[in-house]
């Protein structure tokens, strides 16, 4: 039995949210834009779906364009803000986005576009003198997200947002990890773009959605038909439009049952904060998404606690340098500034609304003997084995 | 997920030989220890052998390692792999005996088996009071000062392995990994490691006469032979003897065998004449 402890990773599909889908993929093949009625009727669907979104995040359905993923939506916001305001050049963003944030920063600051780079504290959490001492008249969009992928902490957007504004700056907010599991309401709000993702709260990949505010010109990603009122080109994913439309009418009934999945996460970082020492929780001061937690295990590393995990059938992830192609550990744990023994032993455990009080009892179960086990075999300890961390304090740069 | 061999699952979830070994109380034997890696770079080792003094054997070994699975079980390979042996044998030990032991590792975790053979090397040296080649905290050999490694080091692994790439460089010492601005210096060194030596005289004059013996039988079987006369520079003077002395199509023997192979086997540069 798979005990999935890796929400933030991607979720299951609502059984629902499949049924709804299948008549989409078979029956009603028709193409939404045809003048036909079997045409028609799925161009309805979509239109339903649009509702649907849009009344989980508290927009117009006429808000949001439906996308592939939260990758697309980041990169058609991004882009569209510096298209649309060529005077403008400078983009500001956090050290502890989404790789895809970043990554299209870094290709924007070679085609000479500034960027400035928000640091974060011990909690995860910004500055927002630092924001204002950033932002100038040149700055043409502030991308921040709404809550973090590793730690779950939540920024305070509105906040953020209205420093953006009073520069004239758009305001982008990568929602991907916050939609659908704390509440949202884009009405008075000072978000221009926010992105969402269905595969995050149960719905399938492949399907997401990108907020615009009504008067916020929107340059397109893809060009093409007329598609999405020519914002989006391309024929609509059909099945996984509608099958996004269900989940976000499910998560919002279920909204009001993020507390027990909140109870649930607290009951799992209380008990291992108890039962195992030399234990830290990433970013616990900051407040953060119902459902994350990032814990360090200390003197340990990552990739040996998932495997051991693993082979009790326990789905869970980590910041760890062994996990990646890279040599580097999480971005967003470093841009923390954690210490180096709490860097390589951090494990994320996300849950849903499907995780239950018996899977985190397993976990409770073997987690302090995967501990004990590895840390029987490291020669680092609290008391002992300072040998080699002077020498390498020497020669590693913070 | 890596795709980690049989053998490292096995010795990962099922370490031989963890732990520490204490001083011995009989004299006959002493206790050496080698440490790599900080908790900083995401995996270190401390290794422990026992040796027997007189025989200058490995008699037992243990190991204590931070790491992930192919870190853990490169260490737990290790120690298998030297019990019993001469320090001298020991030493013989390279990062890529390791590998084979473990049945492979996936490339990115090369540097896992890199520990293993450094932690060895430093135990026997501590252990016979040498100090270690590598110069690791003299900060000016330092080519990554990111992960603290040194040219040497550097050169040392892309010898032993075949390194051709800096990404290979980076999976097996992590060299390069961090910040990234030695990534051109790493470049260079393997440039210059993997760059052919020039051949000396008498080695490019004794590779002529080995690939012209191997020639010799089958211009014998038409009758024919060949023998050489003198090397200068890059003309290679020949005498055709037997049928093909005589022979119309001898320049082309000359030309499209004996040159073709000599360029193959010795040196592209060279041309061959009949005297």
């Amino acid at each position: 039995m798979t005990i999935y402890l890796d929400n933030n990773a991607t979720t299951r599909v609502d059984e629902r949210v499949f049924s709804e889908m299948v008549p989409f993929l078979t029956a009603f093949y028709g193409n939404p834009s045809s003048m036909h009625s079997f045409g028609g009727q799925v161009a309805k669907a979509i239109q339903t779906a649009r509702e649907q979104v849009a009344d989980l995040i508290g927009a117009l359905p006429s808000e949001i364009v439906f996308t592939s993923c939260g990758t697309e939506g980041n990169n058609t916001a991004i882009r569209s803000a510096l298209a649309t305001q060529s005077d403008r050049k400078h983009i500001i963003t956090t050290q502890v986005e989404h790789a895809c944030v970043l990554n299209l920063c870094k290709a924007l600051e070679k085609q000479g576009y500034r960027v400035t780079y928000l640091s974060v504290d011990r909690n995860g959490m910004l500055d927002l003198m630092e924001l204002e001492a950033a932002l100038t008249g040149d700055t043409a969009i502030v991308s921040t997200m709404y809550a973090n992928n590793e730690t779950g902490v939540i920024f305070p957007v509105e906040q953020i947002g209205a420093l953006a504004k009073s520069y004239g700056a758009l305001f982008h907010v990568d929602a991907v990890q916050a939609v659908g599991k704390i509440p949202i309401n884009l009405q008075n709000s000072s978000i221009d773009f926010l992105t969402l993702s269905g595969h995050k709260f149960h719905a399938p990949k492949g399907v997401g959605a990108l907020f615009v505010r009504k008067g916020v010109r929107l340059r397109p990603l893809l060009i093409g038909g007329h598609q999405e009122r020519n914002r989006r080109g391309g024929t609509e994913n059909v099945a996984g439009i509608v099958g996004l439309g269900q989940a976000a009418l499910l998560a919002k009934q279920y909204l009001g049952q993020m507390q027990s999945v909140q109870a649930l996460r607290d009951y799992l970082e209380t008990s291992i904060l108890r039962t195992i020492p030399d234990t830290v929780v990433n970013g616990q001061g900051s407040p953060r998404l119902p459902n994350t937690t990032n814990i360090g295990f200390k003197y340990i590393e990552g990739e040996a606690i998932l495997l051991l995990l693993d082979r009790e059938g326990i789905c869970a992830s980590s910041g760890s340098a062994c996990t990646s192609d890279s040599l580097e550990p999480s971005h967003v744990l470093r841009a923390m500034g954690l210490p180096y023994s709490v860097l390589h032993g951090s494990i994320r455990f996300s849950l849903s609304r499907f995780t239950t009080r018996e899977e985190v009892d397993r976990l409770l179960e073997v987690m302090p003997r995967i501990v004990s086990h590895l840390r029987s075999l490291s020669p680092f300890s609290s008391d002992e084995g300072e040998w080699l961390q002077e020498r390498t304090a020497a020669l590693i740069p913070a | 997920m890596w795709n980690y061999s049989a053998k490292v699952l096995e010795l990962f979830y099922n370490p031989l030989n963890q732990g520490v070994i204490e001083e011995p109380v009989e004299p006959e034997y002493a206790v050496a220890r080698g440490e790599v890696g900080s908790i900083a770079c995401g995996d270190a080792l401390r290794l422990h052998l026992k040796i027997h003094r007189a025989e200058d054997r490995i008699v037992d070994a243990k190991f204590q390692t931070f790491g992930c699975t192919s870190a853990i079980a490169s260490s737990s390979a290790l120690t298998e792999m030297v019990k019993g042996l001469t320090l001298d044998e020991a030493l013989a030990i390279t990062n890529r005996d390791i590998a084979d032991y473990l049945g492979g590792l996936p490339q990115q975790k090369m540097h896992c088996s890199v520990m293993g053979q450094e932690a060895l090397e430093r135990a026997i040296y501590n252990y016979r009071g040498i100090a270690l080649p590598h110069h690791e905290e003299d900060e000016s050999s330092l080519v990554c000062t990111c992960f603290g490694v040194s040219e040497a080091r550097i050169r040392k692994v892309v010898k032993e392995n075949h390194l051709t790439t800096a990404e290979q460089v980076m999976s097996y010492i992590k060299a390069g990994g961090g910040c990234g601005s030695c990534l051109g210096v790493i470049d260079d060194i393997l440039a210059s490691v993997n760059a052919p030596k020039p051949l000396t005289n008498v080695q490019k004059i004794a590779k002529i006469q080995a690939s012209l013996e191997s020639l010799r039988p089958y211009l014998q079987e038409d009758g024919g032979d060949v023998e050489l006369v003198d090397v200068e520079g890059d003309r290679v003077l020949v005498q055709l003897k037997g049928a093909c002395g005589s022979c119309a199509s001898s320049l082309i023997t000359l030309k499209e065998v004996i040159e073709e192979r000599l360029r193959q086997e010795v040196l592209p540069s060279l041309i061959v004449e009949a005297v």
